[in-house]
């Protein structure tokens, strides 16, 4: 049975597990936030050790059939410059992220499916997984079938943010597209770890609904897919509204305190899950954070099809009622989803976490793990044999 | 007596995780003052490609001419998922040996007993020298045993929870019924736990949490090898057998030998 058909009644009468997790959101005393905090660092360090896990966001596409409100690549925003890279210029990314240092790759796309097909995203993974030892894909979400043959090219991670946990606030920020079906949104994960992804990672757009309201959801989230997904990493992420094309403003508060109570609360009620913490965020808070609960963090990120190396330049245009209008703007690039706060490069982050005493982790997963190299060498080599010829 | 693993021969009954440390560096040296021969790397951590990738060197801060290097099939989920890995590793010029890990929880990183004995008794056919980690089963343990696994690896407590031997009494069975070396693995959260269980009849432990996010690494790699060793000695000097009840010091029935 699926979270969709779950949340309303665990919400109403939370488990003692849940309203713990609530407890600890309330307001507290700076002396209660720092013990929180301690908790969080040890608790941390003792699950994950004096580590960081690094990983980068590769855009592949910024076409998108969603009306979201709050969205820098919403279908409204018809000014906005949109361009969905080919093959090898996704490799040309890649290989830009990989020389920099990264192993780990979170494949970014806007739900379009004209211009970013399961073919399309097959086909990425499929170029790049020998190179990149860990993919990840934060996509549109899709049935459990057609997730089969991402996970067979290599793919190891699905990432799914609800956005809000809020029905009325989801409905009324997400005026039109696929995205508008809050329950299979919701139900993401659970399609995901029963196609084989290995890691699952979920989180909240804060800034859309009641911050205590949102985490409490999302708590309960996780409870249900610890249980569920049981052989899935999951990872949780808690990001904040940025400033996006679209000019929309949070319409709820939730400031450093709040953000710094919730990685605590959410770090010791959960030891084994992973937090990840983006460049939504600013270098120095960024900096603080990092020893207190985060295992995973974004670096030098760019949120825009070609960011890194200015693939895709001379193709971009504007989309206005799903079809391509040719715009006269050479020179520019694509359009971010949201602007970005810590620009630091990957090499001044790497420097940053050494100097708190924590180890910059690169590589922590082979794809030979999943053996997707073995079957394509095997089905290459089969490819290569000629034929025996058949007795008449 | 020299810890014997498959016929090769340690002083040392204390084996490293290098997993978890604050940089390659502090590792090497927590290496160092451990006294460890013993070495194990997760293989998913490493370069296997032969390309020496800057961003993935964590073999080259340990010296193969001084440390066994035993790879670990850790992020494997099946016995066939674990044999591929091993398989790799070997080809990648790494020792033939392979501390087998196939914990498809990621949670409490708990073994597959089912996957971990299908990929002994494979990767045991295939020549590798298997030492596989297990809850602390004794019928497991006997079962790894009859299909070729050069050690058993029952845990204390669940991997980086520091809480000692919650399993004592299964190990206990474990140990008594072992005919190959009994390495505890996962829990010891601090140098009593490890002597515990080497005072219990273990032959050797294996520590890395512990020693990898303490405060001082190398200090508490010292700490763990000075231990071990001492309990070592005290099992060899003969610890005396524990009773439930005191011994009084004028025997009960000394009247039957009174006349």
């Amino acid at each position: 049975m699926g979270f969709s058909t779950r949340i309303d009644s665990i919400i109403a009468t939370p488990p003692a597990e849940l309203a713990a997790f609530r407890r600890m959101l309330d307001p507290c005393s700076d002396a209660a936030l720092e013990e929180m905090a301690c908790r969080s660092a040890a608790l941390t360090r003792s699950h994950f050790g004096r580590t960081m896990r690094l990983f980068a966001p590769l855009y592949l596409s910024n076409e998108c059939v969603n009306s979201c409100a709050y969205c820098g690549f919403s279908r409204e925003n018809e000014a906005i410059l949109r361009v969905t890279l080919e093959i090898e210029q996704v490799a040309a990314e890649a290989r830009h992220l990989s020389e920099e240092g990264f192993r780990n790759i979170l494949l970014v796309a806007g739900e379009h499916p004209k211009f970013v097909s399961g073919e399309y995203l097959k086909r990425c993974i499929e170029r790049l997984h020998r190179e990149i030892p860990s993919l990840s894909l934060e996509v549109a979400p899709m049935e459990t079938a057609d997730y089969l043959p991402l996970v067979a090219a290599g793919a190891e991670g699905l990432v799914v943010y609800q956005e809000t946990y809020d029905r009325e606030a989801y409905q009324e920020l997400h005026l039109a597209g696929p995205k508008k079906d809050f329950d299979w949104r919701l139900d993401t994960p659970e399609r995901a770890h029963e196609a084989g992804f290995r890691r699952i990672g979920i989180g909240v757009l804060f800034g859309l609904s009641d911050w205590r309201r949102e985490a409490t959801a999302l708590a309960a989230h996780l409870f249900h897919l610890q249980r569920v997904c049981w052989t899935s990493q999951l990872t949780v992420s808690m990001p904040r509204l940025r400033p996006a094309a679209g000019e929309f403003q949070p319409r709820f508060p939730f400031g450093d305190r709040d953000f710094t109570q919730l990685l605590c609360a959410l770090r010791i009620t959960f030891p084994q899950v992973g937090i990840v913490l983006s460049t939504r965020e600013p270098a120095t808070l960024r900096d603080a954070l990092a020893p207190l609960g985060v295992t995973m963090m974004s670096a030098g990120s760019h949120t825009e099809p070609g960011g890194y190396t200015g693939q895709g330049s001379d193709q971009l245009h504007h989309t206005v009622k799903g079809k391509k209008v040719e715009s006269s703007c050479s020179g520019l690039s694509a359009t971010e989803q949201f602007a970005i706060s810590d620009d630091r490069t990957p090499g001044e982050i790497a420097a940053m976490l050494s100097s708190r005493g924590l180890e910059p982790v690169w590589k922590d997963w082979d794809s030979a793990i999943l053996g997707n190299d073995e079957g394509k060498m095997k089905k290459e080599k089969r490819e290569k044999t000629p034929p025996k010829p058949t007795a008449c | 007596m020299p810890l014997n693993i498959a016929g090769r021969e340690f002083s040392s009954r204390l084996l490293l995780g290098t997993g978890k440390f604050p940089s390659g560096e502090s590792m090497a040296r927590a290496l160092e003052a451990s006294g460890a021969q013993i070495v194990t790397v997760a293989l998913r951590r490493a370069d296997l490609s032969g390309a020496k990738d800057p961003f993935a060197n964590i073999l080259e801060f340990i010296d193969p001419a001084k440390y066994l290097l035993l790879p670990n099939t850790s992020g494997a989920n099946t016995a066939e998922e674990a044999v591929r890995l091993a398989r790799l590793a070997a080809a990648a010029g790494l020792p033939k040996w392979v501390k087998l890990e196939i914990h498809p929880d990621p949670r409490y990183l708990l073994p597959d007993p089912i996957e971990t004995l299908k990929a002994t008794e494979i990767l045991v056919g295939e020549g590798f020298t298997v030492l596989p980690y297990i809850n602390a089963d004794p019928v497991l343990a006997k079962r790894l045993q009859q299909v070729g696994a050069a050690t058993v690896m029952p845990l204390g407590a669940p991997i980086g929870s520091n809480r000692g031997l919650e399993t004592r009494a299964q190990i206990r069975i474990i140990v008594e019924q072992a005919t190959v070396p009994v390495v505890v693995d996962a829990g010891i959260g601090a140098p009593s736990h490890a002597a515990e269980a080497i005072e219990l009849g273990a032959d050797a432990v294996l520590v890395n949490t512990a020693i990898a996010v303490a405060g001082d690494p190398v200090r508490m790699a010292r700490a763990f090898r000075q231990t071990v060793e001492a309990a070592a000695e005290a099992v060899s000097a003969g610890l005396p057998m524990q009773a439930e009840t005191a011994i009084p010091t004028s025997p009960l029935t000394a009247f039957l030998r009174e006349s």
